[in-house]
């Protein structure tokens, strides 16, 4: 079977202190919108956004990469819809959402 | 009300103070995430989808005003002004932040409560029936039963590493409100021959990914025999259950794997055992704890008259009003299920009023219920106007309870790290779709219940329709079940077909709905009994008409 096509992805986590959803960026810091994440675009940009994003036990925990589509306009957006609910936080108090 | 003894303060008090030492060198980094995260889970602190999230115990879902308020001033001060009852009688608030849980957990620790236990592979918060020491059917209380199990399991050295997490419920009714059947272990209240009461001991009942209902281990427990026939069934399954694979670590697949037969046996060995090594419960010990449960002092039965009701109060009292043990006395069951809300949220303000309600005129008792509702146990009926008055006012007297909208939900993926879909969302159009309380009464007796995931906090099995979220090839999807149950007569929920979409899934249960209307005998028999009638044909081709047509065809 032939390898999987590599989709772009980006690394995100959560604030240790505040647990809040935080994207990797192309500066090298973690920003709460995922407009500002940085999106890797093969296997190697990817393997080294993670380790790079790992870098910071302390500040943010559980970081991991995640598949993202990308829009004409190159806007990045969650492949999948637990992601999508990330970035938004719970439907169900619209006053907790966020990026909204 | 069981109140701490000086060494539950004492640990409780040091347990907070060892957290607080946890945190500190988790943000100065002399504790790494993979060590400190075992350390939060026993103090019921995980990390969800957006936030924190801290799961604080209701022990046997008993509560006072006083732990209402505090409950409240948590939800105010530390979290976003509301918290979230759940389906184990436990709180749990969606926003804390690392640094303020040892304020939290201190705040708790003043009012005798704690987060300890609420994770992990320990044996969690006992439930019981929520109409303890107030029922009509009631053999005894279960609660001094409850709180003896929780004694003995609280911090139990060989206990605190088991295959896999333990839940123990307790009811002392024949009517079954505390769900024994899907419980690790489950204690049904019986009386021997000689009239003396004592438990039926079930086990290796669950939900989650298989489900199982219990079996009998034991008839007939003593009473004074609980913890030595506990400790030995925890022995054996300590010793036996399954810790290659986590999905196959429940002592529900130890029974289904080795039988009941076997693991009977071997659970009595291990008590004929313990009765030579363990002492037997002190009747010193039973006494105190049956006497922190003596019921109030309750009024004398009034001479005069009832009051005239108004219909909006008699709708209230139809449907969530329950028999107490005194004719004069009622239980009164708050719903957290307004239409359109989130099944079992409620504000920092209305646990306050909750809580002014149980001081005033509910002998200071409180209670939460594993269907997501609080209780007022003990209320005299004369005071039902004045109740129903103060709830309309705090949005908290929906007469919906036992009807199409008390639906229970988990948080699902709007919060929850393991979901895999959204439960809240649909518990809330369901609840839109019939909002109309005289369509929900006609409806009967209808018990909905959502999972986000195959855990099933949401318990889909035993709901009369069950739902489960699941994530289908990237979109969420939700599969149905029929004919559970979950009370004296429990059965695990059939599955009807293929799973729904997120917008076909409330359509799909208004149809399913209107398939039990045309289909029943006469209104008083209920979907339950309407569907164990008639099987599940009518209801799956209410489900599936695409499918219905072609096989007519």
């Amino acid at each position: 079977m032939a390898p999987r096509a590599f989709k772009p992805q980006m690394a995100t986590g959560n604030d240790l202190l505040e647990g809040d959803v935080v994207y990797f960026t192309a500066e090298g810091g973690w920003s709460r919108h995922i407009a500002e994440a940085a999106i890797a675009r093969d296997k190697e940009a990817a393997e080294a956004l993670l380790a790079r994003a790992e870098a910071f036990p302390n500040q943010i925990v559980g970081v991991y990469l995640t598949d993202v589509t990308i829009d004409p306009n190159g806007h990045a957006a969650p492949a999948h819809f637990r992601e999508d609910f990330r970035t938004r936080g719970p439907s169900n108090y619209p006053e907790h959402q966020r990026q909204a | 009300m069981y109140d701490y003894t000086d060494f539950d303060r004492d640990f409780v008090n040091a347990r907070v103070a060892e957290f607080r030492d946890q945190v500190e060198r988790r943000l100065t980094g002399s504790l790494s995430e993979d060590e400190f995260k075992p350390l939060r889970l026993m103090n019921g602190l995980y990390l969800q989808l957006h936030a924190y999230m801290l799961r604080v115990a209701i022990p046997y879902g008993t509560l006072d005003s006083r732990k209402m308020r505090r409950l409240a001033d948590i939800a105010e001060k530390w979290d976003r002004g509301y918290g979230h009852f759940t389906t184990r009688q436990n709180i749990q608030y969606n926003w804390p932040k690392l640094r303020d849980v040892p304020d939290i957990l201190q705040a708790l620790a003043d009012v005798e409560m704690h987060a300890i236990q609420t994770s992990g592979n320990c044996i969690r918060n006992v439930t019981a029936d929520h109409f303890a020491g107030a029922s009509a059917d009631e053999i005894e209380d279960p609660r001094p039963t409850a709180e003896l199990i929780r004694q003995w399991s609280t911090d139990h050295p060989e206990f605190a590493w088991l295959p896999r997490k333990f839940k123990i419920a307790v009811t002392g009714s024949p009517n079954d409100r505390a769900v024994t059947k899907a419980h690790d272990i489950g204690l049904r209240m019986v009386r021997d021959e000689a009239g003396e009461p004592g438990y039926e001991v079930i086990i290796g009942g669950g939900l989650g990914r298989t489900p199982m209902l219990g079996k009998v281990v034991r008839d007939f427990l003593p009473k004074a025999e609980l913890l030595r026939y506990l400790e030995a069934i925890l022995q054996v399954y300590n010793m036996e259950g399954r810790r290659d694979n986590k999905y196959k670590a429940r002592i529900k697949i130890l029974v289904h794997e080795s039988t009941i037969e076997k693991v009977r046996a071997e659970v009595e060995a291990a008590y004929e055992a313990n009765r030579a090594l363990l002492p037997r419960v002190s009747p010193e010990l039973v006494a105190e704890i049956e006497a922190a449960f003596a019921p109030p002092a309750f009024e004398p039965a009034p001479d005069t008259a009832a009051p005239v009701l108004s219909a909006g109060l008699r709708a209230f009292i139809d449907t969530n009003v329950s028999a107490h043990k005194l004719a004069h006395y009622g239980i009164v069951t708050i719903s957290l299920k307004p239409v359109g809300g989130t099944p079992g949220d409620a504000t920092a303000e209305q646990m306050r009023v909750m809580a002014d309600l149980a001081e005033e005129f509910g002998h200071d008792e409180l209670r939460i219920s594993h269907e997501q509702n609080v209780i007022l146990p003990h209320v005299a009926r004369r005071h039902l106007p004045a109740i129903y008055a103060r709830l309309r006012e705090a949005g908290l007297a929906t007469a919906n309870v036992g009807l199409v909208s008390d639906i229970i939900a988990c948080p699902g993926m709007d919060y929850c790290a393991l979901a895999t879909a959204r439960s809240i969302p649909i518990a809330q159009q369901i609840s839109e779709t019939f909002a109309d309380i005289d369509r929900q009464r006609d409806i009967g007796p209808l018990k909905i219940k959502i999972s986000g995931c195959i855990n099933a906090c949401g318990h889909h099995h035993v709901g009369h329709i069950g739902i489960l979220g699941l994530d289908k090839a990237g979109v969420e999807s939700y599969q149905v079940t029929l004919g559970g149950d979950g009370t004296e007569t429990a059965a695990i929920g059939e599955r009807a077909g293929p799973g729904f979409s997120y917008e076909e899934i409330v359509p799909a249960v208004e149809r399913l709905i209107e398939a039990y209307l045309d289909n029943r005998l006469e209104p008083g028999e209920s979907f339950l009994a309407a569907y164990r009638r008639l099987g599940p044909d009518p209801f799956r081709a209410a489900l599936y008409p695409e499918e219905a047509r072609s096989d007519a065809a």
